[in-house]
This record gives C-alpha cells, sequence and structure tokens, in this order.
C-alpha cells in the first residue's frame, strides 16, 4: 500500500482525525455556549435557558439560527476584505491550536497503530504559542478594518493585554519544560504518566496559577474581558460587527477556552493520564477510549472553573491589569523560574 | 454628622495590604458564596405554565355583574364615574323597553359602559361607590393590545357571562369574589 512511497494510509487517517477533532471542537464550542448560559443562571438562582428543546438543549442551535439570519453589515468605509478576513483569522487560529494536543495515547485497528494526536511535532508547545500570537491578528485586522476609533482602540487594548500576558505565560511554561526536558506536548505527558512520576501541577504549583491566570487573560475571559468592556468602554474590536461574522469571533473565544483547558490539562494535570490506573495492563484500545473521557473530564472541570470566575468576579481596570501583568505575574514567573532551576541543579548534584 | 441608619460604613481609603493585593483570597472567598449559590432554591415562577398567586384583596380587571337570573344590575346611575379619580369611566344610560324585563333588572339601565385601562389605576373605588354591586374588580389583569383604542373596554368585554346559559363561563369570571 504504498505508492510514490507515500503512506496513503496515514494521509487518510490524519485526514479522518483532522475531521473528528474539529467538528468535535466545534461541537463542543456550541454546549459550551448553552454551558455558560446555564452556569450563570444556577450561579444566580435562575434556571437559565429552558425554552428550547427539553432543558432547553436545543438553544445553541437557535442562537445559530438567529446569527446567520441576522443582516449583514459592512460599513462603506471599512477595508472590506480585512474586515471579512479578521473573524476567519481568528477562528482559523483557535482551530489550529488542536492540532499538537494529544488526546489519547494510540488505538490499534488492523494491526495499525494509529497515535490520537495529529502532529506530534518536537516544537508543539511553541506552535501552540505562535498560533495563540497569530489569534491577536484576527483581533487587530478586526478592529483596524471596521475603521471606527472605538473599535481600533479596543483592538489596540486587546493586543496590548495579550502580548503582556504571553509574557508571564511563556515564563512560567519555562519551568514545566525544564522539568520535562521537551517542547512535545506528547512527551511531557507521557513523562507525568510514567510510573513513579506525579503530575506538574505538585511540582510547579505557582507556575500553575500564573499559566491559569495568564490564560484567562489570553483567552478574554472575566476578569481579563477588557477587549470586550460593552457598558464602559463602549463594547470591543467587534463593535462594526454583525450576524455570523460576530458569531465567528465570540465562537473562536470559545474554542480558545477549550484549547487553554486542553493546554493546561496537558502540562500540568497529566493529560489524558487517569491517577492511580496504570494503563499498560489494559488493552490498548481501551486505554486509549479511557484517556479520551479522562482529558475530556479534565477540560470539562476547568471550563466549568473559567466560567465560575466569570460569574464571579468583576472586570479589571485597565491600570490594575497592566499592573497584575508587568509588575506582579512576571516577576512571579521569573522567581518560579529560578527556584525550579536552581532545585532541579541541587538534585542532579551539580 | 449623625448617619440616617445604622448600616451606613464608613469609606476606607488606606492602601492594601500584601494579601489584598495578590487578589486571590478574595477572589477564592468570592467563588465560595456563588457555589453556595448552587444549592440554592430558585426564586423563578415558570410562567406560562406556573402562575404567582394572588392575594385575595387583589384588584384586578372590572366585571360588570349579573344577578342570579341572569339580569343586568348596572342602573347607571354614574356614582362609579364620579367616584372615579382617573376619569377612566364613562356611560350613557337608557330606559328599559317592555319585554326587556329579563335583561335588565330596573327601569334603568347602561346602553354604554366604557373603561379606558390605560387611564385606570385599580384603586377600586368603583366598586365601593357601586350601590347595586354591579362592578368589581377581578382577579385577572388587563392583557397587551396594540392599539390605545384597544384598551377602551366597553360592555362586550366587561360584562360576566350569563350564569343561567353559560354557568362555567360564569364561574370562571366570577373567580373567588362573592
Amino acid at each position: 500500500m504504498t505508492l510514490l512511497a507515500v503512506d496513503w494510509l496515514l494521509i487518510i487517517e490524519k485526514l479522518v482525525l483532522i475531521a473528528i477533532i474539529v467538528f468535535a471542537s466545534l461541537g463542543i464550542a456550541l454546549y459550551t455556549t448553552f454551558a455558560e448560559r446555564k452556569v450563570a443562571a444556577v450561579l444566580q438562582d435562575r434556571p437559565g435557558p429552558n425554552r428550547a428543546g427539553p432543558f432547553g438543549l436545543l438553544q445553541p442551535f437557535a442562537d445559530g439560527l438567529k446569527l446567520i439570519m441576522k443582516e449583514e453589515i459592512i460599513p462603506t468605509s471599512s477595508n472590506k476584505a480585512l474586515f471579512v478576513l479578521g473573524p476567519g483569522l481568528a477562528m482559523t487560529a483557535a482551530l489550529m491550536t488542536c492540532s499538537v494536543i494529544p488526546w489519547s495515547s494510540h488505538i490499534e485497528i488492523f494491526d495499525r497503530k494509529i497515535d490520537l494526536q495529529i502532529a506530534d511535532i518536537n516544537i508543539g508547545i511553541l506552535y501552540i504559542f505562535g498560533v495563540v500570537s497569530m489569534g491577536v491578528y484576527g483581533m487587530m485586522i478586526g478592529g483596524w478594518a471596521s475603521n471606527n476609533k472605538f473599535s481600533l482602540m479596543a483592538a489596540l487594548r486587546g493586543a496590548s493585554q495579550a502580548i503582556s500576558y504571553e509574557l508571564a505565560m511563556g515564563l512560567s511554561l519555562i519551568a514545566v519544560l525544564m522539568l520535562s526536558g521537551s517542547l512535545s506536548l506528547k512527551t511531557i505527558v507521557d513523562g507525568q504518566m510514567a510510573a513513579g512520576s506525579y503530575w506538574n501541577i505538585v511540582y510547579q504549583p505557582l507556575g500553575f496559577i500564573i499559566f491559569f491566570v495568564c490564560a484567562l487573560a489570553e483567552c478574554n475571559r472575566t476578569p481579563f474581558d477588557l477587549p470586550e468592556a460593552e457598558n464602559e468602554l463602549n463594547f470591543g474590536y467587534h463593535q462594526e460587527y454583525s450576524s455570523m461574522k460576530l458569531g465567528f469571533y465570540l465562537f473562536s473565544e470559545y474554542i480558545n477556552m477549550i484549547m487553554s483547558s486542553a493546554v493546561m490539562a496537558s502540562l500540568y494535570f497529566g493529560g489524558f493520564d487517569v491517577p492511580f490506573l496504570d494503563e499498560s495492563t489494559l488493552a490498548p484500545n481501551i486505554a486509549a477510549i479511557i484517556g479520551v473521557a479522562a482529558l475530556l473530564t479534565k477540560i470539562a472541570i476547568f471550563i466549568f472553573v473559567f466560567m465560575w470566575i466569570r460569574w464571579t468576579v468583576p472586570r479589571f481596570r485597565y491600570d490594575q491589569l497592566m499592573n497584575l501583568g508587568w509588575k506582579t505575574m512576571i516577576p512571579l514567573a521569573l522567581f518560579n523560574m529560578l527556584v525550579t532551576g536552581a532545585l532541579i541543579l541541587l538534585k542532579a548534584g551539580v | 454628622m449623625q448617619a440616617l441608619t445604622n448600616r451606613a460604613q464608613e469609606v476606607s481609603r488606606k492602601p492594601m495590604t500584601f494579601m489584598e493585593r495578590l487578589y486571590i483570597p478574595s477572589i477564592l472567598k468570592g467563588m465560595a458564596i456563588t457555589f453556595s449559590h448552587i444549592f440554592k432554591k430558585q426564586p423563578t415562577i415558570r410562567y406560562p405554565e406556573q402562575k404567582r398567586e394572588f392575594s385575595p384583596v387583589f384588584r384586578g380587571l372590572h366585571v360588570l355583574n349579573r344577578d342570579e337570573e341572569g339580569r343586568e344590575r348596572c342602573t347607571a346611575c354614574g356614582l362609579c364615574a364620579v367616584a372615579c379619580p382617573a376619569e377612566a369611566i364613562t356611560m350613557e344610560a337608557a330606559e328599559r323597553e317592555v319585554g326587556q324585563e329579563n335583561l335588565y333588572r330596573e327601569e334603568k339601565y347602561a346602553a354604554k359602559y366604557e373603561i379606558n385601562m390605560l387611564r385606570c389605576i385599580f384603586c377600586g373605588l368603583c366598586e365601593e361607590a357601586c350601590p347595586k354591586d354591579a362592578i368589581y374588580l377581578s382577579e385577572t389583569f388587563a392583557p397587551a393590545n396594540f392599539t390605545r383604542t384597544g384598551f377602551i373596554y366597553g360592555k362586550d368585554h366587561l360584562l360576566i357571562p350569563n350564569p343561567v346559559t353559560e354557568p362555567e363561563a360564569y364561574a370562571a369570571a366570577k373567580g373567588q369574589r362573592n
């Protein structure tokens, strides 16, 4: 089955995997919007959406239909090509992140070993950071192409926030990389799964807190949702957007949330590892299914915490946001990095 | 200066301590509070299926009453219109003809009786003023309408169904009042 020295089965297998993962993340994101409203309702003693379908389960489809049916407005003074490109770029960048996340170990079909990861590249986490930075372009282009000063200022605000918090995020990540000695997410997860080793959260509690706070800021979630402060800052970079283009921006936020939850679960909480269970004793297919379930459970818990924070904490003021990022998060991340490095050296006995 | 209530608190301007600047302890405290609300009872009344019970003294839409033989009680004396502080009631009187004894209880009746529900303040003074127990305020409230003229309720809206010919509708319109 090799034609022109290309393993066609591999290509088919990867295409199927890509299709499954992309559609699964879109579906999960769809229901994350529903979960957001339900969680908000429950935390505020309300029933939440409960009219469309049983328990309101068809609500996300009703919302999507409404967004599609709305009038599509492109401001006459806007840069039309870029105006359309903005939401597409935000969505693409959000979806591209999922390619390096190891969803589970591997399954075996007809003696063929299929890794449940689209690409195990050796710079996996660096790739994620690159793609996440691309997402900032979606925001910037959207704000700039609208040709509206408020959109532009909101885009600048959002971009500076994302860049500031990416620094602290990267610094807290370096400590994890020192522990694992690899940039590949698969290797990082395998290192946490190995017998006798614990999840990275045990070694990096401070690093995890910094990473988590920065992930909130990266996803534009409360308390860092300044790019979309409707009431006090005149909405955000998507002020001029309507219909499904606005939907794409909002949707990409939810996909970002899922992906950052997956990254956090992989980096600090053992990825698809189930605690107190030795996966190597199980049949590989069963272990893979359990692994996917474990990772999805961890993601769900993270998303709940994201929402729980959103419906508890009020928004930061912009100067507080910058102070927290530059004067607290970055020094703390540097301190964490130094301590981790020193301890690793001590343990190695140099 | 003396505070108006004992709930007044002085504003503290002292700089935040290190623990406060960390934000995390107070954020966790807030999250504990919101989490406790998951287990609280929801006060929501799911409206079209469930309805909030009105108190027995609730004053809703007006009803023009009939007696037990199905005759209109109103004699168009105009006391309700005089009592009405919002001037929402207008009426025109007419004399009962021979052969209409089964329709109207007394020799004079209201040929036209209108209440403007946009003017009405549902105070119930018309009910108190009526010497014939002909008008009372029921337990339903005025439904929405598309035009202002739609809120001027005539006799066709206000008159209670005939207890002789339509006893069920009469009982439903009468409600808990007597």
